[in-house]
């Protein structure tokens, strides 16, 4: 960890204006990435603004019917809250599926959609990576390298890591868009699928935030009524990254949408595939991981996903 | 004192303290954060420093630059030493690869330079400055390659009777390859000294260390300094599992960083340096064949094997427990420990035998299967009381099927689905599995001092305490054997200025230091019984008893202390038997049908481990080794990337160990046993027990829930997914 300087800020569009202003700053809420990725120097901040005074801690109704969950608001808090709990039930069950009850009382809703990927050779220094050091190579694609966590789809000759977070999976079929704040005041929002971008041959640039940009906000929309689901399977039970995750709600009449983690560069929806939801999970996937491009090590994610939507289907 | 002969009928027969479960000792301290583990000791000397390690980044090769320039010029740093400028260290016989010095790179992560500074944050990145070039060498690190290349070949450890024709007359046989894989050991904490060697002279190394006497030697060699210019305390150990029985960087680095400075520097390893620069267990892979006649009785083992080292160590030797396990007429075993240029393999809790019962004991499931026999009957008839090498050699007490009588019984055995596949709660799939468990009873010479002051005894010893026990079942044996209290008794462990013990390791550890005390304690009745000229007195009720004679302990002394030293040295009596500890693990899983997810839901174990000295002690002891055999079963494995030549998943994330969720019930019967030819006290290690055969018996309700049959290791739901039944 590098040394570097610290304030606090009480307004988000001062936040934004002063990430701008300032070299080398980042923002800092929760920090349960950030002061990991800073111990490894793979982040190496020069000014850290801490947002957590920033007043976003409120979850609020909104005038079309859903809820404008605040930037600082804490992965715990999010969860327990009871219009959560009642009608984005998909999306409390991946916020408590993932990381530690430690970890989720720290961790922010902005913050978890900005953490970095564990692809292991991202967090190894001495091995290339060019999420890390762009053009440096991508050790995760060696000869001998191990991919078993790795991404399938979506993922590029330059990276196949995958995005980590389990409630931007739930968000993701929840149609949830994000609102910030740039530097100069203005506000803007973005669809959680224009929000992330995919590595290509960039894989260094994960989202569509522009230089000081800040998150203030997620939106949620009017609820979706149905059955709210996630399965999120690991090699352990509890306190490990999604294998393969799977958000589900399926509504009345049989028609629903599907989202993927722990497979790709960024939750992984496909709404041309949620149509053959009613044909069943095999029909689903075929369209939903169409394309894919597993490592040897990895191929068994296709046929995981797969089963764990049909395992969740018959469940009804 | 000599123990040359089995035991007789003795106070531990009619014990007050031995054997009763008394919470340890240490148990407030630790739970209220007073125990001083070796990187809080702060008041134990002034003006630490804090030093932070570099390490290589290449498997093989030479360095052949560093630049220091920029760390040593940042804020706070002392001092900075790198390899290139120092003359290779000396290399202890427990240390394969050099731990420091010279320009050599024998495995990644290995320590190439330590910066000190005043903080622990500016001597991290002041590290992160050091320019470092190599010259990068090609390195072998595919043990399945090397398996390929030397299968069938390697001199047998054991060749005998006719294995060839037993296995060309059997009716019924098993011919299977088996994997375990590489695994650390994990601790909670990891390796971390506090040294002071500020004049280059005298050194003391506060540490985190299971075997003091091993590592003070390891030590002088290292420096090649004398022996008794250095002091080493280890009191308390957050988990070692093998990992800490030798000298690792942690102490040689803060060392040098504290000559260099000439100030105390303490330093812990991080932890993705506790994967690659320390030690690991190696994986295996495992041929096992098996020759039985038709009523199941076996007549040959062939079990063969490899696993990594680096060149001069001696891997991880699966195939021993086959030698004396069960009876057959013929077996032949060998293991070939293959020279790689992976991190360096050593020790980790049963070595061998973990993983040797994890591969043997799928087998003997095959087998019972093939033979259409219940598994618990199948080793039941094949069990031996003898050493099926050498008939004149018994056990020195073996009640093996009596665990797996009773551990059948207690878990209802009898009641499980004897059909793979067939039994089903919703979507998950139930199995039931058992598995044997063998483990060496080995005991060292152990001593001890014990200082009587008034009433109050003091024991010490270089025995450790690395969360086993030690303390208490120490106090309980003192406080037996005089006469005394548990209150009435301190323990002071883990101090090179104490006698040598047995240290902790291999499951010898609560067996010999506390016969090791014991001996002790009889010095110390001898020279109360001279001073008193008595006989011979009783120790009892807090008081030494003979004829005429009845007085406190506490009134005898005057107020000066009486010392008394002594060594329990075990004769070569035992190597005229076998001796052993015995379980039979029973697991049921479930084992989800869609996803291949699965979950241990109860676990037994039933022990035969002689005396257990404190049943609490010895229950979280087996607890443990259960714990780490659902994690070995299901999801440890250290994965090497076979090109770069180091195990990629170098944190506790990536590395996963059980967690709470994943350990459910947990019963353990200790069978009501004693081996008088063991120790004084007639106990046994219990400690590596717990883990050997768990995976094994985890793989076959695994088997027995959904007819798949896994003979690798973690068995994580890739390698089954396939072969689960269709769905939608």
């Amino acid at each position: 960890m590098r040394a570097f300087s610290y304030e606090r800020v009480s307004d988000p569009a001062q936040a934004a204006a002063r990430a701008a202003e300032v070299p080398g700053a980042k923002f800092i809420a929760g920090g349960t990435n950030l002061l990991d990725l800073m111990k490894h120097e793979i982040e190496i901040p020069q000014h850290l603004i801490d947002v957590t005074g920033t007043g976003l801690n409120d979850i609020t109704p909104t005038s079309g019917g859903g809820l404008r969950v605040g930037a600082m608001v804490r992965n715990s808090g999010l969860a327990a809250d009871p219009r959560i709990r009642r009608d984005y039930g998909v999306l409390s069950r991946a916020l408590v599926s993932g990381a530690s009850g430690q970890l989720r009382n720290k961790a922010t809703t902005g913050g978890n959609l900005l953490q970095r990927t564990r692809c292991p050779y991202f967090y190894d220094t001495a091995m290339p990576c060019n999420k890390r050091a762009p053009g440096a190579g991508c050790a995760a694609l060696g000869d001998g390298a191990t991919s078993r966590q790795l991404g399938i789809i979506g993922t590029s000759d330059r990276c196949i890591a995958t995005h980590p977070s389990d409630m931007a999976v739930a968000l993701r079929v929840l149609d949830a868009d994000i609102e910030t704040v740039m530097p100069s005041g203005k506000t803007r929002r973005l669809t959680l699928d224009e929000f992330y971008r995919l590595p290509g041959d960039t894989p260094e640039v994960e989202n569509a935030l522009e230089p000081g940009e800040m998150i203030t906000a997620v939106v949620l929309p009017a609820p979706v009524e149905g059955r709210h689901a996630y399965y999120k399977v690991r090699d352990r039970a509890s306190y490990a990254f999604a294998l393969v995750s799977v958000a589900l709600i399926k509504t009345p009449d049989g028609s629903g949408r599907v989202a993927l983690g722990g497979v790709a560069p960024k939750p992984w929806r496909r709404e041309e595939a949620d149509a053959a939801l009613p044909k069943g999970a095999t029909a689903l996937m075929e369209r939903l991981l169409n394309g894919a491009r597993p490592t040897q090590e990895n191929a068994f994610k296709l046929t995981l996903a797969e089963r764990t939507l049909a395992a969740l289907l018959a469940q009804e | 004192m000599d123990f040359n002969q089995p035991t007789e009928d003795n106070l531990f027969d009619r014990a007050r303290i031995i054997g009763k479960p008394h919470a340890r000792i240490d148990g407030i301290l630790k739970v209220t954060g007073r125990a001083p583990y070796a990187y809080e000791r702060h008041d134990v000397v002034a003006n630490q420093k804090v030093g932070y390690p570099l390490c290589a980044t290449i498997a093989n090769g030479r360095v052949t630059h560093m630049d220091a320039s920029a760390a040593r010029g940042a804020p706070g740093v002392v001092s900075v030493v790198t390899t290139l400028e120092i003359e290779p260290l000396g290399r202890a016989k427990s240390n394969d690869a050099r731990l420091f010095g010279g320009d050599v790179i024998e495995h990644y992560h290995q320590a190439i330079a330590v910066v000190v500074a005043d903080t622990l944050e500016q001597a991290r990145s002041a590290t992160a400055l050091i320019k470092v070039s190599y010259e990068e060498a090609p390195g072998v690190f595919d043990l399945e390659a090397a398996w390929e290349r030397l299968q069938g070949t390697g001199e047998p450890l054991a060749d005998v009777g006719d294995v060839d024709a037993a296995f060309a007359a059997a009716p019924v046989t098993v011919d299977e390859i088996y994997r375990t894989a590489s695994q650390s050991h994990a601790m909670m904490e990891p390796h971390a000294s506090i040294v002071d060697w500020s004049d280059g002279q005298q050194m003391t190394v506060w540490t985190s260390n299971q075997m003091i006497a091993w590592t003070h030697k390891a030590l002088a060699t290292t420096f090649n300094i004398e022996p008794d210019t250095i002091r080493l305390e280890s009191p308390y150990v957050g988990g070692g599992f093998g990992g800490k029985l030798w000298l690792r960087a942690d102490a040689v680095l803060a060392a040098l960083g504290s000559r260099a400075c000439g100030h105390p520097v303490k330093l812990a390893l991080p932890r993705p340096m506790v994967f690659n620069n320390t030690t690991h267990r190696s994986g295996t892979i495992q041929r096992l064949r098996i020759a039985a006649n038709a009523q199941g009785k076996i007549t040959a083992f062939d079990h063969s094997a490899v696993s990594h080292t680096l060149p001069g160590g001696s891997g991880e030797n699966p195939v021993n427990q086959t030698r004396t396990f069960y009876a057959a007429e013929s077996r032949r075993v060998s293991h070939q420990a293959i020279d790689m240029n992976l991190p360096e393999s050593a020790d980790m809790r049963a070595p061998g035998e973990a993983s040797g019962l994890a591969a043997l004991e799928i087998a003997m499931d095959e087998m019972a299967e093939k033979l259409g026999m219940d598994p618990v009957e199948f080793r039941i008839l094949n069990d031996t009381q003898v050493d099926p090498e050498d008939a004149s050699k018994p056990f020195s007490e073996r009640h093996f099927v009596e665990c797996l009588r009773q551990g059948a019984d207690a878990f209802g055995w009898e009641a499980r689905n004897r059909t793979p596949g067939a039994m089903r709660e919703g979507q998950w799939l139930i199995g039931h599995g058992m598995a044997g468990a063998y483990r060496g009873a080995l005991t060292l010479n152990s001593g001890a001092r014990v200082r009587l002051q008034g009433g109050r005894l003091i024991v010490e010893t270089d025995m450790t305490d690395i969360g086993t026990g030690s303390y208490t079942i120490i106090a309980q044996t003192a406080a037996e054997t005089m006469g005394l209290e548990l209150a009435d008794v301190e323990v002071r462990l883990g101090n090179s200025d104490y006698p040598v013990s047995s240290g902790s390791g291999g499951q010898f550890g609560a067996a010999s230091a506390t016969a090791g005390v014991y001996a002790a304690c009889l010095a110390l009745q001898a020279l109360i019984a001279k001073r008193l000229n008595l006989d011979t007195p009783r120790f009892e009720n807090r008081r030494v008893v003979a004829d005429a004679t009845d007085l406190a302990l506490a009134d005898i002394l005057d107020g000066e202390e009486l010392v008394a030293e002594d060594t329990m040295h075990f004769g070569d009596f035992q190597d005229s038997m076998q001796m052993g500890t015995f379980a039979a693990h029973f697991v049921e899983v479930a084992v989800h049908a869609h996803t291949g997810e699965t979950r241990v839901r109860r676990m037994l174990a039933a022990c035969d481990a002689g005396r257990i000295l404190n049943p609490i002690t010895a229950r979280s002891q087996v607890l443990g080794g259960m714990t780490m055999g659902v994690g070995a079963a299901l999801m440890e494995g250290l994965t090497a990337d076979l090109e770069r030549g180091f195990f990629v998943n170098h944190d506790l994330a990536s590395y996963e160990v059980a967690v709470h969720a994943d350990i459910p019930q947990q019963e353990i019967i200790f069978l009501d046993t004693a081996d008088a030819a063991s120790t004084p006290l007639k106990a046994k290690g219990v400690g590596e027990l717990g883990i050997c055969g768990v995976p094994a018996a985890v793989a076959n309700a695994i088997y027995n829930a959904t007819g798949v049959r896994l003979r690798e290791y973690p068995m994580t739901l890739d390698r089954m997914i396939d072969q689960l039944p269709e769905v939608s």
